[in-house]
């Protein structure tokens, strides 16, 4: 007897995607004034899905222009309503939130098992921790009398369109600020969709404004005089970019950059554990994350048993339709995007790190890259310092705690690290000499509301998420 | 299985049995379980979505895997008669619906459930050693088995001594356990750990080391007796086992979930953690059983529904 999947297709009878989209500007979808119009599409299939906006210079004045204004009001609302309206789309997002994971999966190329279980659950949940926070900034840790900034403007990346979405607007607009958001120009339809989130929430027109667009957009935004504060989310090349032009403004900063992240397992780590750990931390959402544990520090004493475990269990890793809900590794953003991990793949090969790739059949369209190990790698090779963004793990090793530490610190990023051993002193003790903002012990890619996330080095700088996240949108009363 | 590179080598498990200190050593040796890991695994397979065709594959694999199974005090002749019917033809109305692997009954019913069974692949399998608390002395528990085995049963379900494992004497579980081997001859040894009271997933990883190594030829979670039963994690850990013992030594061990497993869903979810784990080669009945009595009308009921396009009832299976 055989006992195969059958095909089990999430229905996207659920999203509606109309045929092109205006802009959201002061609580209505617009016509661009001077844009132009670019397509979006599904990774998975090359499928065009709608016809996108790419905002001009007078788009983004008219969105700031905007926020300034409905900033005046909402800036003084009692924090009580603000959390109110924030609580409201919490709940929306919660209701609707089957029909944002399949346009998340459709635009992006994530399993729907990803947007489903942990994309949107998370969403919500940072609306409505942030919601909670709108009537008690004065204990935010800013002073008596905490006060808002402004008009944020506020760039995301494709990797987790309504996840990163959600980290940039519910602080801000519990804080008291208004925004400007620009979503990836690769993903835009769930920031969309957002705004219609937004007027089916009664939210005052102009607080939440949706541009969409590429780099020039981005840049427009960025550099415009009357904004208060950026905050940016997405490669370090663009971060550098982005310090530089605020640099001698009044402007406030947060960047969320890149990340070469090392996953340590000790010879005592809860090995089948670990293993799950390493998958889930390289290869969840196709390792189109920023803090991905890119790089397996093993110890030496129990690689080659570790490695046969980890390649027996990348090898039951289903790849292929994203909408499909057995599946566990979906399509490649873009075709940049593939572009660029079969660069830096093939480098990795010329230098001489040995390369296992999972064996499937890949889509014929769409974009797609099967799960790749390299071993072998050493410190100085590009796939052991470049941030990849892909399915893509490289393998180094290390013989005591001390070289464990100091090969995983060596490294321009500081985003986020992984400890995997059964002794806890070891997790303090190595906790606490890794340079990274986020230090997982004994699990991986875990995300609360609750706590706070972000880089050092290269990483970039500022914490969101939870009570510190606060704080990159809110100023004491003192610091005019 | 990419390259055959065994966790540990043969001689070293025959090592490991040689004194209680050696046998401790290695239990204890073994890599630990992280809780939160292994329930986040088993949780992740949970949601497999099974549909469609890979649900009637998996309804008649899973009634084929079903150690059919009434362990009461009051279980009569004419209880068993009717269980052994049910085995043989669990749907009345349907007779391409597959016989189940096995019926589990107390040793004393063996001779009646062999007699309903006798012109059928359907194994007797019997509970034995004092169970379900194990609680009695070694020549007891043995000569429960031998009387099982001497009434015709196909398979023993024997319970390990769980306060001498949980008092760290693991080398008398072993010996027990090899006693209990012997005494069924050509006879199937399952051996319940009870995991619902050995708690840890350390403890029942290093339960189901001893139990291969002394030479079960199934591992079992539960008697059934004791809440919790069968859990998917708990499952998940004793299959890990399997595929690392398999690995060390080459044999194949087989798995049986028992107690608590009482829908299509829940039976699903254990085909789809087997799949996952160790691969499509142990999904026969020689290698997986369910321990259950509900769930096969449950898998009955879906079963008619997908055949029939609609929901029947339980007025449309038989209880037994």
């Amino acid at each position: 007897m055989v006992f195969q999947y059958a095909p089990a297709p999430e229905s996207t009878k659920i999203v509606k995607i109309d045929s092109s989209y205006g802009l959201f500007i002061n609580g209505k979808f617009v016509k661009s004034k001077d844009g132009s119009q670019y397509k979006t599409i599904n990774p998975a299939t090359e499928e065009v899905l709608s016809e996108i906006t790419l905002a001009g210079k007078k788009d983004v004045d008219l969105a700031v222009k905007a926020a300034r204004s409905a900033y005046q009001k909402w800036s003084k609302l009692p924090g009580s309503v603000r959390g109110k309206y924030l609580y409201r789309i919490a709940r929306i997002l919660q209701e609707r939130s089957r029909e944002f994971a399949v346009l998340e999966t459709i635009n992006n190329g994530k399993p729907i098992r990803e947007s489903r279980d942990v994309d949107m659950p998370l969403v919500a949940a940072h609306f409505f921790h942030y919601a909670g926070w709108a009537d008690k900034l004065e204990h935010a840790g800013l002073g008596p009398k905490p006060q808002s900034l402004g008009v944020a403007a506020q760039i995301i990346p494709w990797n987790f369109p309504m996840l990163m979405l959600s980290w940039k607007i519910a602080p801000a607009l519990a804080a008291g600020n208004t925004v400007v958001l620009k979503p990836a120009e690769t993903t835009p339809l769930t920031a969309l969709l957002f705004a219609e989130v937004c007027q089916q929430a009664d939210l005052p027109p102009g607080v939440v404004n949706i541009i969409t667009g590429a780099g020039e957009t981005g840049a427009a935004l960025v550099n415009h005089p009357n904004i208060d504060k950026v905050a940016f989310t997405g490669s370090t090349e663009v971060g550098r970019l982005i310090a530089s032009s605020v640099a001698g403004t009044k402007k406030k900063v947060t960047l969320e950059l890149g990340g070469k992240a090392a996953n340590i397992v000790f010879d005592d780590a809860a090995l089948d554990q670990a293993v799950e750990g390493i998958v889930n931390g390289i290869f969840f959402n196709q390792g189109h994350v920023c803090c991905a544990g890119s790089r397996l520090l093993v110890q030496e004493s129990i690689k080659d048993e570790f490695l046969d475990l980890l390649y027996e269990r990348v090898q039951t890793l289903r790849l292929g339709d994203p909408l499909d809900k057995n599946t566990d590794v979906g399509a490649i953003n873009s075709a940049a995007q593939l572009a660029k991990i079969q660069e830096l793949t093939q480098s990795g090969e010329q230098e001489g790190a040995d390369r296992w790739s999972l064996k499937c059949d890949l889509p014929e369209k769409g974009f797609w890259f099967a799960p790749t190990v390299f071993t072998n790698v050493t410190q100085a090779h590009r796939i052991a310092r470049e941030e990849i963004f892909g399915p893509v793990l490289s393998v180094l090793t290390f013989r005591t705690p001390q070289e464990a530490i100091e090969k995983a610190n060596n490294t321009p990023f500081g985003l986020s690290a992984g400890i995997w051993t059964e002794k806890g002193s070891r997790i303090l003790e190595v906790a606490n000499n890794l340079r990274a903002g986020v230090v997982w012990a004994n699990t991986f890619n875990k995300f609360d509301p609750t706590s706070p996330f972000g880089g050092y080095k290269e990483s970039g700088y500022g914490r969101e998420g939870g009570r510190v996240g606060l704080a990159a949108y809110l100023k004491s009363e003192n610091k005019k | 299985m990419l390259k055959d590179h065994p966790l540990v080598l043969p001689e070293l498990l025959t090592e490991a049995t040689n004194s209680a200190s050696a046998l401790k050593k290695f239990l204890h040796g073994l890599s630990q379980v992280d809780k939160v890991g292994a329930d986040a695994r088993a949780a992740m397979l949970a949601t497999r979505s099974i549909k469609t065709s890979a649900k009637l594959e998996g309804i008649d694999l899973a009634i084929t895997m079903i150690d059919l199974t009434t362990l009461e005090g009051s279980d009569t002749r004419g209880k068993v008669k009717t269980l052994c019917a049910k085995a043989r033809r669990p749907d009345p109305l349907d007779p391409t619906v597959p016989s189940t692997a096995a019926v589990c009954v107390y040793g004393d019913l063996v001779p009646f459930a062999k007699l309903e069974l006798a012109d059928s692949d359907i194994k007797v399998a019997a509970v034995a050693t004092a169970f379900p608390s194990g609680r009695a002395s070694k020549e007891v528990r043995v000569q429960d088995v031998r009387e099982a085995v001497a009434n015709g049963a196909d398979e023993i379900d024997m319970v390990i001594d769980r306060g001498a494992f949980l008092e760290g004497r693991y080398l008398e579980v072993y010996d027990d356990i090899q006693r209990v081997k012997a005494a069924s001859g050509t006879a199937h040894l399952k051996v319940i750990l009870e995991t619902g009271e050995l708690k840890t997933y350390d403890n029942v990883k290093r339960a189901s080391w001893l139990a291969m190594l002394a030479g079960a030829d199934f591992i079992k979670t539960s008697t059934g007796k004791i809440s919790p039963a069968a859990t998917l994690p708990v499952t998940l850990v004793m299959l890990q086992c399997i595929r690392d013992f398999h690995k060390a030594t080459l044999r194949k061990i087989g798995m049986k979930p028992a107690g608590g497993i009482k829908t299509t869903k829940d039976a699903m979810k254990y085909l789809v953690l087997v799949k996952e784990t160790l691969g499509d080669a142990w999904l026969t009945p020689t290698l997986f059983r369910l321990g259950a009595s509900s769930l096969l009308n449950d898998l009955l009921m879906q079963r008619q529904r997908m055949k029939s396009g609609h929901y029947s009832g339980p007025d449309y299976v038989s209880i037994d």
